[in-house]
């Protein structure tokens, strides 16, 4: 398909700004002269281009997207609809406080539902994503440990399981990573966890249920080992969707926790951002949180800063719009629809597991909860054919692949979320889809090398893409 | 209650025996008793009808300014129609990060077009695919330039304070020492800079157009940060760089910026857009996604994403950034906005800008504002009032009009651009002199 570079021609492009009205002033200072070379092209073809892309895209709204760890339940239109009103689009942030009380009110009432979903006593919705989250709430920890000139604690210990963003965020954070590796049971090693806590113990971070899907049973201790040992637990809620309502981080012992609106609470993705990524702590930490807190004063609600504040990790107060959109989900499920959700989605994955796990080895044979993992490490070895090629074999079917590769702990991994927004008879047609795939399989494994075949790009060279970067396009010189 | 569960109340019981389950509770079973939730302390759920009606009650809380003055970091500027036409794609607007390529080349190459044009505006050789903001652009920009025996990071005082708190936030949890270089004459003071800068220098930020407005010595601050082995960071206003030098012209290292002028909602603050742009030397330390092009298995040219060695689900703890998700959809706007515009639109543009301010400012100061500062700006400047800023603002307010933005008990930041018309001009100065009395 052609660029937007390379369609049009100059002299196209559409009549958008009326003739300046006032003198042309002329800025006496060195102008640019190097050529700037953007697209021509009529607004009609413009959104052609466009229309076109979008094609070439799979979204929520196109199939059955069971990306693991990534939650891609349907996104609610009238999210969309409430975070497009002009009361939330045309306000300046910098606005006078009475003249912005109903967007301060949606990120108190954002706030406070969120505290009581987590457990925690206060939140700030600076972070923008996930990483942006655990950076801040690994900042709170740090600021937490300097206010005490608490020096020694340097380390941040990470679960072997753990998403690659924990050990970047806590490096970021100046923290060395001390990573414990995962029992048998894909859940963590209480002993090697006592081994590795010690008085330069900053924290721990932690995801439950943990990035193989199962509920670590022992979280009451070992968040205990941690605070015992003088350190903050950390609680990334990545996976929350499989329990909010049922079970609050904020009661198993966790200090601080990051959410991810994206995933959790349905804003949609947009292909790849933005998000949004609350931070929540518990009452002590709550004089180090970055932005601004929401008070509510005599003249209505204003802004303050918290007193030991960490500083600002965005400009402003966050990805606003997404936490209109999160609001907008959480007043429609209620104290009912949560916990319904949280459960819908365990139901709808240990259904799959339940209808795949005669084929598709499973890497734990437990209940799981909103995801599980089949290693394909024994088709990998009798037939060579890797998770990749299943992977790349749903693409003909119209169906997002799972997560592959990760965790890192599973072999030949794939990691399946449905998500509750999914259909039984959608579960039904999909489950028959990977047990079509795996009898093409064993009969013809060769063949599973070359799909995708009915996709618009075949499987790509990214080996050239790394070796000989071509990040730009490049004009004609003239 | 809203809910969004598609199946039925039989059908999930059906599920759960299939599954093995008598009930949910037998589901949750392994779940500690003493960890669950007892009572969820949350109201009903509503309709549809109830929410939307809810929200809209909320937003009119907020009161919309038809005459914007102000800026800041957040600016008003003309969005085409096409913008949210294009942007509002269920297929853009719910699909994950792409990293299944053989389904998401729509993505990727809107992003491969993003790139084109960052490297267009900036004159830099590479961009990644965006970051969260321009503050976190400057910080990001500030982690990329830190060796291992250069950890000192410049700032110009004259930076927006809330980016300049985003690089102390980030600095403190790096480690790196901050050395702020003061304003003089609404500028970064060249001086005091040449004379701090030691081999402890990582890097030198400055703002350009500054917070002032003010445009700075871009060329020359290049000049001294190079000639003590430091890196030069540019932050940059993507309407300005339409007429001014870009930051490549000026020799920066790194040219970031927040690009929500790029066809972006004031939106109380977000979502936002943060670019980042590099010299090829720099582009292994780049943080972040990067789309490349190459071929498919048949020869077909296709995007991917690339040089994700120096990424964080690879890289772990030796990632040059965590960054994960960032702001796609944003950076798509800014395609968009880029390509509706086109060199033209975004040429005239500035033009407007630099045109209509500098006729605020003069219509201002015969209202009795006289300018701060002497130094060329762009679109924004400060005026010093014998009145008390509060009550000039005050008076704008109640006429529907946003002036600028308080600094201090006498001064204001103003800005205008290509949507504020002579008559919306006349009109503020027209009030702002009956409140100064002249």
């Amino acid at each position: 398909m052609k660029l937007i570079f390379e369609r049009g021609k100059e002299g196209q492009g559409s009549a958008l700004l009326p003739e300046c009205d006032v003198p042309e002033f002329h800025l006496d200072v060195p102008k640019r002269e190097k050529e700037l070379h953007l697209p021509h092209v009529s607004e009609n073809e413009l959104s052609r281009h466009y229309t076109e892309l979008a094609k070439q895209v799979h979204g929520v709204n196109d199939g059955f997207y069971p990306l693991g760890s990534c939650t891609m339940k349907y996104n609610p239109k009238v999210n969309e609809e409430a975070a497009s009103l002009a009361g939330f689009k045309k306000i300046h942030p910098l606005q006078p406080v009475h003249t912005v009380q109903g967007c301060l009110e949606v990120l108190k009432r954002a706030e406070e539902l969120l505290c009581e979903i987590t457990g925690m006593d206060s939140m700030t919705m600076q972070p923008a994503a996930g990483a942006h989250g655990e950076f801040t709430g690994l900042l709170l920890i740090k600021a937490y440990h300097d206010s005490r000139k608490d020096t020694k604690r340097t380390k941040i210990i990470v679960p072997d399981s753990a998403h690659g963003t924990n050990p970047a965020s806590a490096a970021m954070c100046g923290f060395e990573v001390v990573s414990v590796p995962s029992g048998e049971d894909g859940c963590v090693d209480l002993e090697k966890l006592r081994e590795a806590a010690g008085e330069d113990t900053a924290g721990l971070m932690l995801t439950n249920p943990n990035t193989v899907g199962l509920f670590d049973k022992n979280i009451l201790e070992i968040t205990s080992v941690i605070h015992e040992a003088g350190g903050l637990v950390y609680y990334d809620g990545a996976n929350l969707n499989a329990v909010m309502g049922v079970v609050r981080p904020g009661d198993m012992g966790f200090d601080v926790v990051h959410l991810n609106l994206h995933k959790t609470f349905s804003t949609p993705h947009g292909g790849g951002g933005p998000g949004s990524g609350p931070v929540g702590c518990k009452a002590f930490l709550k004089e180090f949180l970055p932005g601004y807190q929401e008070i509510r004063t005599e003249k209505g609600l204003s802004f303050v800063k918290p007193e030991h504040s960490t500083g600002d990790v965005k400009a402003f107060y966050g990805n606003f719009l997404v936490v209109v959109k999160a609001l907008a989900y959480i007043l429609t499920l209620g104290k009912e629809g949560i916990p319904e959700a949280a459960k819908n989605a365990v139901l709808n994955a240990n259904y799959m597991m339940e209808k795949l796990k005669d084929i598709y080895p499973m890497a734990y044979q437990e209940t799981c909860m909103h995801e599980f993992v089949m290693s394909l490490e024994k088709m990998k070895h009798d037939i060579d054919v890797s998770a990749m090629d299943i992977a790349k074999s749903l693409l003909d079917y119209g169906i997002h692949p799972p997560t592959m590769y990760f965790p890192l702990i599973v072999h030949e991994a794939l990691m399946i979320e449905p998500t509750e927004t999914e259909s039984r008879q959608t579960l039904d047609e999909v489950i028959g889809v990977f047990r079509e795939i795996y009898e093409k399989a064993q009969a013809n494994p060769q063949e599973m090398h070359e799909a995708p075949v009915g996709t618009y790009v075949r499987r790509l060279d990214e080996v050239r893409a790394a070796r000989k970067p071509v990040l730009r396009y490049r004009f004609e010189q003239k | 209650m809203g809910s969004y569960l598609p199946n039925t109340r039989q059908e999930q019981q059906e599920m759960l025996g299939e599954a093995g389950y008598e009930s949910f509770d037998a589901l949750f079973a392994h779940i500690p008793e003493e960890v669950k939730v007892k009572e969820l302390k949350l109201p009903s759920g509503l309709s549809e009808m109830e929410v939307i009606s809810e929200m809209e009650e909320i937003a009119q809380k907020n009161r919309i300014f038809r005459h914007i003055f102000r800026g800041a970091g957040a600016y008003d500027h003309y969005i085409p129609a096409i913008v949210g036409s294009v942007v509002n794609k269920e297929e853009f607007v719910t699909a994950y990060t792409p990293y299944q390529a053989e389904i998401s080349q729509g993505i990727l190459q809107s992003i491969f077009e993003y790139q084109t044009m960052i490297c267009e505006l900036t004159g830099m050789d590479v961009s990644n695919a965006s970051v969260y903001d321009g503050a976190t652009a400057a910080a990001e920009a500030v982690a990329m330039c830190r060796e291992r025996k250069r950890t000192t990071a410049y700032i110009s005082e004259t930076a927006n304070p809330q980016v300049i708190s985003v690089i102390k936030t980030y600095c403190y949890a790096s480690g790196t020492e901050v050395v702020m270089i003061p304003e003089k004459d609404g500028v970064t003071d060249k001086e005091t800079l040449k004379e701090v800068l030691n081999d402890t220098a990582a890097c030198f930020y400055v703002q350009h157009p500054n917070y002032y407005g003010n445009l700075e010595d871009a060329k020359e601050l290049g000049e001294i940060v190079h000639a003590a082995g430091a890196k030069y960071i540019m932050g940059c206003n993507p309407i300005a760089l339409g007429m001014i030098k870009t930051p490549a012209e000026c020799g920066a290292d790194v040219a970031v910026g927040e690009g929500q002028p790029l066809g972006m909602s004031l939106a109380f603050g977000g979502p936002y857009l943060g670019f980042m742009a590099a010299t090829e030397k720099m582009l292994r330390k780049l943080p972040g996604r990067i789309v490349g092009e190459t071929v498919d298995r048949d020869g077909k040219r296709a995007y991917v994403l690339t040089l994700q060695a120096r990424e964080q689900h690879i890289r772990r703890e030796k990632a040059s950034s965590n960054i994960c998700s960032n702001q796609a959809l944003c950076a798509l706007t800014a395609g968009v906005y880029l390509s509706a515009m086109g060199e033209e639109g975004i040429r005239k543009a500035a033009s407007m800008c630099c045109s209509k301010s500098h006729y605020l400012q003069a219509e201002l100061e015969k209202a009795g504002l006289k300018p701060k500062y002497s130094v060329p700006f762009f679109h924004e400047f400060v005026t010093v009032s014998e009145v008390k800023a509060e009550i000039i603002l005050d008076a704008l307010e109640k006429k529907g009009i946003l002036g600028g933005l308080p600094l201090g008990e006498y001064e204001i930041l103003w800005c205008a651009t290509e949507k504020n018309t002579k008559a919306e001009i006349d009109l503020t100065a027209g009030i702002v002199k009956e409140v100064c009395g002249v």
